[in-house]
């Protein structure tokens, strides 16, 4: 169903024309937890290739499980989530999440694994030679700010949070893949080390140019990261918006004071 | 050869297991101590050393061709008499002779026979009336012995051969002071005064119908307070004036060097204990040399006789092998052998370690013996608990009543585990290995689950979120991560089975458990330390062993 050159991880491109299709798109995604909990009630979102767009809400707002039917470790009860205009729910869920980036808050490093074999991983489950495997886990070592020589052979136990981070965004984008899923990658760090990492994350998108879905429940995160924010509410998308056009013109209350509040925290 | 003896004894097995476990639990329901069973027999002494130790290497189940296996109930004369059936058969026939001695008791010995586990063992014929028939004493030896040759026959297809000359009956005796002070002279005298009185009972004494029961019945004998003991400490609680009365054998020894008066039983209740070998009717056949050599033994002992041998035995601290040796010297029936058991009969004194280093043959034996079982069962409690932890990691609805199921192993009391297997496995190593193999499992099973199941979420779900299939987050997560869970289960499960393999003595098995149960019997401190020091530093030498294990393969780090 996918058109050929739309396939999922390959690397950084030019901004999508118009006609293409969105890289994730959920329409009238409903999901309902099996104990009754309405976890996302009707929700429409379209990332357009290579875009970032960050999901903001309140804890149970939903944005994590919407992030999470976009590489199937959730499954909609109703309403269609397409990657690169294909329905997931007809796509191989080990090939489809091969495809997808994804780093999630405590980074879920394998800790019985070197940090460079971690960074493998992906690589190494889609068959790449041992050597270009190496080659590409150095190169993101490198790229993240790790230097090969001294991180790859150690075990996630000896490294900063920070730093532990660093490697699971590394491993996230080891393969390639044209969409990273982020659930609040940066939300365990200090404040010192967030901003750290903030200011390289432009780096790297410019390096892979991967569309990037981010869940976070920090404000200015999302406003400085993103190319759009989307505001959730219990299980609703209330609006998806550039950060200026959101703070210019909310479309409703709740994102206002949202974004009050944002203002009073400096 | 060895076809038609394992189709014979498959098939008897068919027959026999239903009732066979039926008479288990009636056995067991009387044993509500775990030391009914140990003392299930009348009682027992010194532990035999079967002379040819590669004949009873601890895995055997089957017999090879040739080989007829000898048992013997857990009581010192009943060892005595079948190291004397085994040197004789030894000396006499061309067949390999296989020891399977100290079954715990009558119904486990008799069991085994029926079942083809052994081929023969001594039994007496008014135990074979009273408590295997369950008939009433009635007639003389002639008589008894006429009844229970026709009715094994029929029933069994098992022979009494021809007896061996004594009587060992039941019989009741009482300190001889308490005797002058009441002018007791015969069981009736007793009952005037018993209600007054303490009594000190072997376990099968307590239930048999030719024992209490009976007698309560007959002579109206009501006491005080009955407590089932073993012979040895019987002996010794009559002697410190604990127990008033208690129930002898004619042959035993210890009458010799005891003050106590055996009371007549002057309304002829106990039935005649004429002692025969009790031997398989297939085995006569296939070996009619059997039959022809122990008839050699017929009348050939009196009881003054047997309680002298008895006596080596109990007070001398001899091994059966040397007095048997002995009695068929004796005899004229084997050639005399010179001096071979001056070294074992000094083992008896000296220093602990002393005592340890003149057993050390032995004890390295039961300790090797003991490794096997144990090793054994946990192999085959790892080969089924891993995989089924696994399994049901995938199916957890099932986890909870699986894991909850063979937990309920782990409360069924040992012995009696072990004494289930015998209608099933015959007694031996095999029944040994497949109760620990059962006891192994829950800890295993429990760890292997709950440590996949809980192994870092994380990882798991990072790992599953960035696409590793269900197989290789189990083989490259999930077992990696749980691995020092599953090995502390193992390690659980191999201490367990350490300790618990001291009981698999009880149904023939060997191992650490032999020095334990006959010290028991003896009331042998030294003895039972001598296979009890030993176990406990093999359960925390495994225990240790395991624990570096355990480290090896703990993920780096803390966490």
């Amino acid at each position: 169903m996918t058109p050929a050159s739309h396939a999922v991880g390959s690397g950084p491109r030019d901004p999508a024309p118009a006609d293409r299709p969105a890289a994730l798109a959920a329409r009238g995604a409903v999901k309902v937890f099996d104990d009754g909990t309405r976890a996302l009630d009707g929700i429409d979102l379209a990332v357009r290739d290579g875009e970032c767009v960050a999901l903001v809400g309140e804890s149970g707002s939903g944005k994590t499980t919407l992030l999470r039917l976009f590489n199937r470790t959730v499954e909609p009860t109703a309403g269609r989530v397409e990657v690169d205009g294909r329905d997931v729910t007809e796509t191989d869920p080990v090939a489809l999440r091969r495809g997808i980036g994804f780093v999630q808050q405590e980074g879920g490093l394998l800790p019985h694994w070197t940090v460079g074999r971690n960074v493998e991983l992906v690589p190494e489950l889609l068959g790449w030679a041992a050597a270009r495997r190496r080659e590409r886990a150095a190169a993101l070592l490198a790229l993240v700010g790790l230097e090969p020589a001294r991180f790859a052979g150690r075990h996630p136990h000896q490294l900063s949070g920070g730093q532990r981070q660093r490697v699971a965004i590394a491993r996230a984008l080891a393969a390639e893949p044209g969409v990273v899923l982020l659930d609040e990658p940066f939300g365990a760090l200090d404040a010192l080390t967030r901003r750290e990492l903030h200011d390289e994350f432009g780096r790297w998108r410019a390096a892979l140019g991967a569309t990037m879905l981010l869940v976070t429940h920090d404000l200015d995160e999302a406003f400085r990261l993103a190319d759009r924010v989307g505001v959730m509410r219990a299980g609703r998308l209330l609006q998806a918006a550039p950060p200026a056009e959101l703070a210019a013109r909310p479309a409703h209350p709740y994102v206002a004071s949202l974004l009050a509040l944002r203002g009073g925290a400096g | 050869m060895s076809r038609p003896v394992r189709t014979r004894r498959r098939e008897a097995r068919r027959r026999g297991a239903l009732p066979a476990a039926a008479l288990l639990l009636g056995a067991l329901g009387s044993a509500i101590l775990p030391g009914a069973l140990l003392g299930a027999a009348q009682d027992g002494f010194e532990a035999l050393v079967p002379e040819d130790g590669a004949a009873e290497g601890p895995l055997r189940t089957a017999p090879t061709p040739a080989t007829v296996i000898v048992g013997s109930k857990n009581f010192e004369e009943s060892r005595l008499l079948a190291e004397i059936f085994a040197q004789l058969l030894e000396a006499r026939t061309g067949l390999a002779v296989e020891r399977r001695l100290n079954l715990a008791g009558t119904q486990v010995c008799f069991e085994a026979l029926r079942t083809g586990a052994i081929d023969l063992y001594p039994e007496y014929t008014g135990t074979g009336l009273a408590s295997i028939l369950g008939r009433p004493a009635e007639g003389g030896p002639a008589v008894t012995l006429a009844r229970v040759r026709r009715e094994f026959l029929d029933r069994w297809d098992l022979w009494w051969l021809a007896p061996l000359g004594f009587e060992n009956a039941y019989e009741i005796a009482v300190p001889d002071r308490l005797a002058r002070e009441h002018g007791l002279t015969t069981i009736s005298d007793l009952a005037r005064v018993s209600r007054r009185l303490d009594a000190g009972f072997g376990y099968e004494f307590v239930e048999r119908p030719d024992g209490l029961p009976g007698l309560a019945r007959v002579y109206g004998l009501e006491l005080r307070r009955v407590r089932p003991m073993q012979q040895a400490i019987k002996y010794r609680a009559a002697g410190a004036g604990e127990i008033d009365v208690l129930d002898v054998y004619t042959t035993d020894g210890r009458l010799l060097v005891h003050r106590l008066t055996v009371l007549e039983d002057d309304r002829g209740f106990f039935p005649p204990y004429q002692v025969a070998p009790l031997v398989r009717g297939a085995t006569l056949r296939e070996h009619p040399e059997v039959g022809a050599v122990l008839g050699l033994l017929a009348g050939a002992f009196d009881e003054e006789t047997m309680r002298g041998l008895n006596l080596r035995l109990q007070e001398g601290a001899e091994e059966p092998a040397a007095v048997a040796r002995d009695a068929l010297a004796e005899l004229g029936l084997v050639a005399t052998a010179a001096g071979a058991a001056g070294d074992e009969a000094g083992a008896g004194r000296g220093s602990f370690a002393g005592y340890l280093w003149s057993r050390r043959a032995e004890l390295g034996r039961r300790t090797l013996e003991h490794l096997a079982l144990t090793g054994a069962a946990l192999a085959l409690g790892v080969a089924l608990a891993l995989p089924l932890g696994l399994a049901l990691e995938r199916r957890r609805w099932l986890a909870e009543p699986v894991i909850r199921a063979v937990g309920v192993t782990q409360t069924v009391p040992s012995l009696a585990l072990l004494a289930f297997m015998i209608p099933l496995f015959g007694v031996g190593a095999l029944p040994a290995v497949v109760a620990l193999w059962i006891y192994s499992l829950f800890p295993i099973l429990r760890n292997t689950y709950t440590g996949v199941r809980d192994a870092d979420p994380a990882a798991v779900a990072s790992a599953w979120a960035l696409g590793m299939t269900a197989g290789q987050l189990l083989l490259r997560v999930r077992l990696p991560l749980a691995a020092p869970v599953i090995l502390a289960g193992i390690r659980t499960s191999a201490v367990i089975t350490v300790g618990t393999a001291t009981l698999a003595a009880f149904i023939g098995a060997g191992g650490l458990g032999e020095p334990i149960v006959t010290g028991l019997q003896l009331a042998d401190t030294r003895r039972i330390l001598s296979g009890a020091i030993p176990a406990a530093l093999l359960a925390l030498a495994v225990d240790g062993l395991l624990a570096l294990v355990e480290r090896r393969v703990r993920p780096p780090g803390p966490a």
